[in-house]
């Protein structure tokens, strides 16, 4: 079955979703995802969407899930790269995606990581905020 | 209304859902939608199909171009047979959901959509009719 890489960069995880994504495939990568996390000791992980043309309930909730998974296991989650028209899509079909972090691109995701992961204090506070 | 052109697609299992997408991604670009357009027709209809499969057990597409005479739109109509909505204004409520998923989908394909139209009898199965004008 085909799957999507999971990169391992320095402490952070990158996935670069490139397929149309059916649905067996989102569910395959939160198992693996989290396995990655555990295995390689991940502080944070970037999940690069800019190749994806549509994000529905399904993936929307993928993506919220993963976040929510890696947050237990002491990981952060920032989504980069989602298009304009799946950003205006997405909150007409009333997806919220709480507790999932984005950025505008990797750059831009992987400074946000660092932000999170190098600061203690500031990452409690971040998380505090996400709970309610 | 008339019908321009028109075809049909089955929705057997979640695989097709990607097929789905990308036909009516296909029709909507004959029709020259904006991208922001083919996003919302496409994403409502991912959410139209995964509900064919997940409550109806699989279903049917029907994909038409219409015109009434002044604009032409991208008219698509997803039917199952299934066990049916019993309470569709309840079906329709953000959040609401019999089975796994984050209750957005019908609820949400209405609000992508211009028309969106819904019959449905208990035992018969679900008929839902979705217009997006140019």
């Amino acid at each position: 079955m085909e799957k999507i890489p999971i990169l391992k960069m320095g402490k952070y995880l990158l996935v670069t979703i490139q397929v149309d994504m059916h649905d067996r495939l989102a569910m395959s990568l939160q198992d693996d995802l989290t396995e990655k996390i555990v295995l390689y000791n991940a502080r944070g992980v970037l999940i690069d969407i800019s190749s994806l043309e549509i994000v529905d309930s399904f993936i929307g909730r993928m993506l919220s899930n993963i976040a929510s998974m890696s947050r237990i296991l002491d990981a952060e989650t920032v989504v980069v790269g989602m298009r304009p028209a799946v950003a205006i899509t997405m909150v007409e079909l009333g997806l919220d995606m709480k507790g999932v972090k984005t950025a505008l691109n990797v750059d831009m995701g992987m400074k946000m990581l660092d932000i999170f992961t190098g600061k203690n204090d500031e990452q409690e506070k971040l998380n505090d905020h996400s709970e309610e | 209304m008339t019908i321009l052109k028109n075809d049909m697609r089955y929705i057997r299992n979640s695989d097709d859902i990607v097929l789905i997408r990308q036909v009516v991604r296909e029709w909507a670009l004959m029709i020259q939608f904006s991208l922001v357009d083919q996003t919302k027709i496409v994403t409502a209809s991912s959410e139209l199909a995964r509900n064919a499969v997940e409550y109806g057990g699989g279903g049917v597409l029907y994909l038409q171009i219409v015109s009434d005479g002044i604009r032409k739109g991208l008219k698509l109509i997803f039917e199952d047979k299934g066990p049916g909505i019993a309470d569709i204004g309840l079906a329709l409520k953000d959040g609401y959901t019999t089975g796994e998923g984050m209750g957005l989908g019908l609820g949400g394909a209405r609000r992508l959509v211009n028309e969106f139209n819904i019959e449905s009898s208990v035992g018969q199965g679900t008929k839902i009719t979705i217009i997006r004008w140019k």
